[in-house]
């Protein structure tokens, strides 16, 4: 237990790619958490997918001893975030558990979206912030015009920012030294009933449920049993202790510190991020102020590419959320795919990602249908429903009206690329709130419909602005619209998991532009097929896929069966990728494809 | 026309030919040197391994393929005919065939291999235009494939030739006309094999690469529909997806294979079936010459593959080989030969659906592919046999 004045706790905040978890390496080196054969680059990214993309996923925690020039001994906790958008909630907990911010800029590219929205938490957290200028090795760094534009973006005093490189090191040192001088103490009693706040948890195959822990009251000790406030379930505690960045037992931790506890807790979901631990035996008189809980903005289906592998996609989806509790599953059917999942993300980045490890970790060959949002129908009744999957849709005549989430985007771009991005605004039906001018960025702000930016709107952005724009969004209100369901019919055959929620002036031009491409992808059969679009009963776009002409192998091979036999199976094979409708196989990047189709 | 079970073909493979084909997958090999001597004692070798497998049957056909049994030395090909009629009855009609390049070098041979009992040659002419052949990799001209077949007719009794089609760029027309000069040099057979891609193969490489096109499908169904249209107005049917014959004229060493006979192969990568013990047995030898040929010197036989096929395995091979057929499959005999009822191996709800599509018809003693359905075959089977 250590004293709060010799206590700075601190996350670093940055838009993604400016170098967080890279500074975050150099502050673990310079203060020797790591031996020289442990390190390697952001070694707090430790999950496979986060060193391949080169991102950070999970925040991270790490405690560092630190002698600074007054002669004392201080610890810090640095908290390393992702840049993300899909992963702000990480940040928001991660603010909540310390008393200052490190924002990092990156001197080539200045404010961006992300440098934005995190600098906003963090004041709305009421930390003290130190900017840094990263990457000032960079030919390109321009840290003098990117110190005024942190002035005038945000309106932040950058008169002190710190100009940094996070590879080379330079600049770290005083880093450290403006964190002990600048940022306040924790402040906190000892001597109070516990009080501590539940930044995070996930499963571990050895310890079972670990606990992120920040202290503010009170003391947390081994053997002491604890309380979960919310629920009122009791653990004892078996061990407390702090990460540097590897596990290390403490004895005890005290107000202001932050980290670990394991209790025998068997899984994640016992455990409410934004809940407050105290004292069985002498519990605090009120929790701390939570978190708003995470919620799902895209749904998707996932089924298995062989129908045999659904008790296997169901037991991987339970082993992951054991870790990421940020994502959620239910049990649903479709004619077209048979048994599986309808599951709920931040992002279409973090379906991506879950998708990634279910191929990966899991071994699953899988179908995703195309994302959807969560409609509010509003019934003739009275009733409102709540839709995840348009499968579901209830009868037309017995729906008052349908509201569909709107976001409010902030997109930041240079000057010669904002006509592109306001023409893809608008046509996703945006309507404009804000636009002003910071030297040659140009700053916009749009409220748009979620269901119109799920999954290619970032993807159109970078690209229309040559990577220069960026993004970030906050999920506003549900609002009215002229919203229709659109089927796709395979050989007459309504292919469900195919089918969209749509708005009515779109219905057509992406009906087409569906039916045009599944016609590509779609193997040819004995007999003609007939793909459309309707909306209700109404055909709204059709192709015609023609009969297969010629499908025979001229050579024998004389006697060689074996190998005839072989080329049989794997045609086998073929067809249990795809899924069969009435007579016409349907493969698996049909529906990959549907949902990645540009819509412009 | 059905199999009969104490009948018995025979395939001898010579893996060597003098350059490697770009489209080529069979197996065949290029080498400096080839210790025929050695080759000779192997094959005998195997020969005898398999005849005590068979011991009794009667031999109604010998093949010799390749790669270029052209190249082989005349005296090998006596050598393994006169060791067959050791070990086998041969019949009296017995069909000796021997595939041939259209060299000037090989037509020199011909008379050899007349001699040494080849009754039945197939020259592998490929194309009657230059260019063509060039494309296609091949070391002869068209000169001296006309010349080749020349002498293939006046020195042995039935003769055949093969042809590629569907090549990058070939008009409707452009093979209307060479396939008029293959009729009026033809003798009652013709082997017209559209090109095909096969991976792992110079062309396939250099097509996926951009390098050339091939036909379409549609303009590939036409140039498949055209071909049995002449050939059938010359009086060759089509017997087989892509051979074509006088009635009578067939290669029976072919259709011994095809409506599911027995048979053994000998020589690098060839494959035999042979009913034995109640049960049908696939033997296959190892593919590289001189693996096969070290294998053979120490066991007397150069195996790569011995197994006991299924019931179903076997039933499928039976379907897949003779729904090519324009007789299509013998539907009396099919139980007994394969050992699975016929219903109990076809889809009878597709097979239902593909008679109504007027792609197969069946009768009492017979399922075959009809004319539309000729061209259909690779799906016709994958619908059968899902
Ligand atoms: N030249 C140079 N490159 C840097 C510096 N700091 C970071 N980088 C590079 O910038 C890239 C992004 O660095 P990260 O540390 O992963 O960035 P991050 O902010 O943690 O990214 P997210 O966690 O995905 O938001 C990496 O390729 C780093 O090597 C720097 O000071 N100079
Ligand atoms: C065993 S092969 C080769 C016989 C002989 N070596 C020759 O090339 O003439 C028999 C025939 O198959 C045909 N063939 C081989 N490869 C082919 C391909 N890729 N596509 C179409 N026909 C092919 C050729 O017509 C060839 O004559
Ligand atoms: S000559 Fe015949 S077997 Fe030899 S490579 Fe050419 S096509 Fe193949
Ligand atoms: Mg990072």
């Amino acid at each position: 237990m250590s004293a709060t004045e010799n206590i700075r706790n601190f996350s670093i905040i940055a838009h993604i790619d400016h170098g967080k978890s890279t500074l975050a390496d150099r502050l673990i080196q310079i203060c020797g958490g790591l031996s020289q054969r442990e390190m390697r680059e952001q070694v707090l990214d430790s999950m496979d997918i986060e060193r391949e993309r080169g991102i950070t996923i999970k925040a991270q925690t790490v405690r560092l001893n630190y002698r600074a020039k007054d002669g004392k001994d201080y610890i810090l906790n640095l908290m390393d975030t992702p840049g993300h958008v899909d992963f702000s909630y990480e940040v928001s907990r991660s603010l909540a558990a310390c008393e200052g911010s490190l924002l990092v800029v990156d001197a080539s590219q200045g404010v961006e979206a992300q440098t934005l929205a995190n600098v906003y938490k963090a004041l709305d957290s009421n930390h003290e912030i130190i900017p840094i200028l990263n990457k000032i090795d960079l030919p390109a760094a321009e840290p003098e015009r990117i110190r005024r534009q942190i002035e005038d973006v945000i309106g932040l005093d950058a008169s002190g920012a710190i100009l940094v490189s996070a590879k080379t090191g330079e600049g770290v040192d005083e880093v450290l030294e403006a964190l002990v001088t600048q940022l306040p103490a924790p402040q906190g009693d000892a001597s109070k009933p516990l009080a501590a706040l539940l930044v995070d948890s996930w499963y571990d195959p050895y310890l079972g449920v670990i606990i992120l822990v920040r202290i503010v009251d009170g003391v947390l000790k081994k053997g002491q049993t604890i309380r979960m406030m919310s629920s009122g379930r009791e653990h004892l505690v078996e061990q407390v202790g702090v990460f540097t960045p590897k596990l290390k037992r403490v004895d005890a931790l005290g107000p202001g510190e932050v980290g670990y506890l394991t209790a025998a807790i068997k899984e994640v979901a016992h455990t409410r991020v934004g809940d407050t631990l105290t004292d069985a035996k002498k519990p605090a008189a009120k929790p701390l102020p939570g978190f708003q809980p995470v919620q799902s903005v895209v749904f998707c289906g996932l089924y298995p590419v062989d129908t045999s592998d659904y008790e296997h996609l169901k037991v991987s989806l339970g082993k992951l959320k054991l870790n990421d509790a940020s994502f959620e599953y239910a049990p649903e059917t479709s004619m077209a795919l048979g048994s599986g999942f309808r599951c709920g993300f931040l992002g279409m980045l973090h379906l991506e990602i879950i998708q990634e490890r279910l191929s990966r970790e899991f071994d699953l060959d899988l179908i995703t249908t195309a994302p959807s949002v969560i409609y509010k129908v509003h019934m003739t009744s009275g009733e409102v429903k709540e839709l995840h999957n348009p499968a579901d849709l209830p009868e037309v005549t017995r729906i008052k009206k349908i509201d569909e989430p709107w976001i409010r985007a902030t997109i930041l771009v240079p000057d010669e690329y904002l006509g592109a991005i306001l023409k893809l605004c608008e046509d996703r039906r945006g309507v404009q709130v804000d636009l002003t001018y910071a030297g040659s960025r140009a700053m916009v702000v749009y409220d748009l419909p979620l269901n119109e930016v799920v999954y290619d709107f970032y993807d159109r952005l970078k690209s229309l602005s040559r990577g220069y724009a960026s993004f970030d969004y906050t999920i506003e209100e549900y609002r009215e619209g002229n919203l229709v369901r659109m089927s796709i019919l395979v050989n007459g055959e309504p292919v469900d998991a195919l089918s969209m929620m749509i708005h009515r002036s779109k219905a057509e031009a992406r009906g087409r532009a569906l039916c045009a491409k599944l016609k590509e992808l779609i193997p040819r059969a004995l007999f003609k097929i007939p793909i459309q679009a309707a909306l209700g009963g109404k055909v709204i776009a059709r192709e015609t896929l023609s009969a297969m002409r010629k499908d025979v192998t001229a050579k024998c091979y004389g006697g060689d069966f074996t190998r005839k036999r072989k080329l049989l199976d794997k045609q086998k094979k073929g067809k249990a990728r795809m899924r069969t409708f009435g007579k016409v196989s349907i493969p698996q990047e049909a529906f990959i494809a549907a949902l990645k189709m540009d819509q412009d | 026309m059905t199999v009969q079970e104490n009948h018995l073909s025979l395939y001898v493979h010579w893996p060597f030919c003098e350059a490697k084909c770009p489209y080529c997958d069979f197996n065949s090999h290029v080498r400096e040197r080839v210790d025929t001597g050695a080759y000779r004692k192997a094959l005998l070798a195997e020969l005898d391994f398999f005849a005590e497998l068979t011991k009794g049957k009667r031999l109604t056909s010998i093949f010799f393929g390749g790669g270029t049994p052209s190249l082989m030395p005349p005296e090998i090909v006596a050598a393994v005919i006169e060791k067959a009629k050791e070990f086998w009855d041969l019949s009296s009609n017995i069909e000796i065939t021997l595939e041939a390049n259209p060299g000037s070098s090989e037509a020199k041979k011909f008379a050899a291999f007349r001699t040494a009992g080849v009754n039945r040659l197939s020259l592998g002419v490929q194309s009657f235009d230059d260019q063509a052949l060039k494309f296609l990799g091949r070391i002869h001209n068209a000169q001296e494939a006309e010349a080749a077949i020349e002498i293939a007719r006046d020195t042995f009794p039935r003769f055949s030739f093969d042809l590629i089609y569907a090549l990058p760029g070939q008009t409707n027309q452009a093979w209307r006309e060479e396939l008029g000069t293959a009729l009026t040099l033809a003798q009652g057979h013709l082997s017209l094999y559209q090109l095909t891609l096969e991976r792992d193969t110079a062309f396939y490489r250099q097509h996926r690469r951009g390098k050339f096109f091939l036909p379409r499908e549609e303009e590939a169904a036409d140039l498949f529909t055209l071909t049995r249209e002449v050939c059938e107005q010359a009086g060759l049917k089509a017997y087989e997806t892509s051979n074509f014959a006088v009635p009578g004229e067939e290669s029976r060493h072919n259709l011994n294979y095809w409506q599911g006979g027995c048979y053994v192969g000998i020589g690098p990568g060839a494959h035999s079936r042979i009913f034995a013990d109640g049960a049908w047995r696939a033997v296959s030898t190892l593919k590289i010459p001189e693996q096969w040929l070290e294998k053979v010197e120490q066991n007397g036989a150069g195996l790569a593959e011995d197994v006991l096929l299924t019931a179903r395995q076997r039933g499928e091979e039976i379907v897949m080989t003779a729904l090519r057929l324009k007789d299509g499959l013998d539907k009396k005999n099919f139980a007994r030969n394969s050992g699975i009822p016929l219903k109990n191996l076809i889809n009878q709800d597709a097979l239902d659906a593909l008679k109504e599509q007027n792609l197969v018809v069946e009768s009492e003693t017979r399922l075959a592919a009809t004319r539309d359905g000729a061209l259909l075959v690779n799906a016709i089977l994958g619908e059968l046999l899902a």
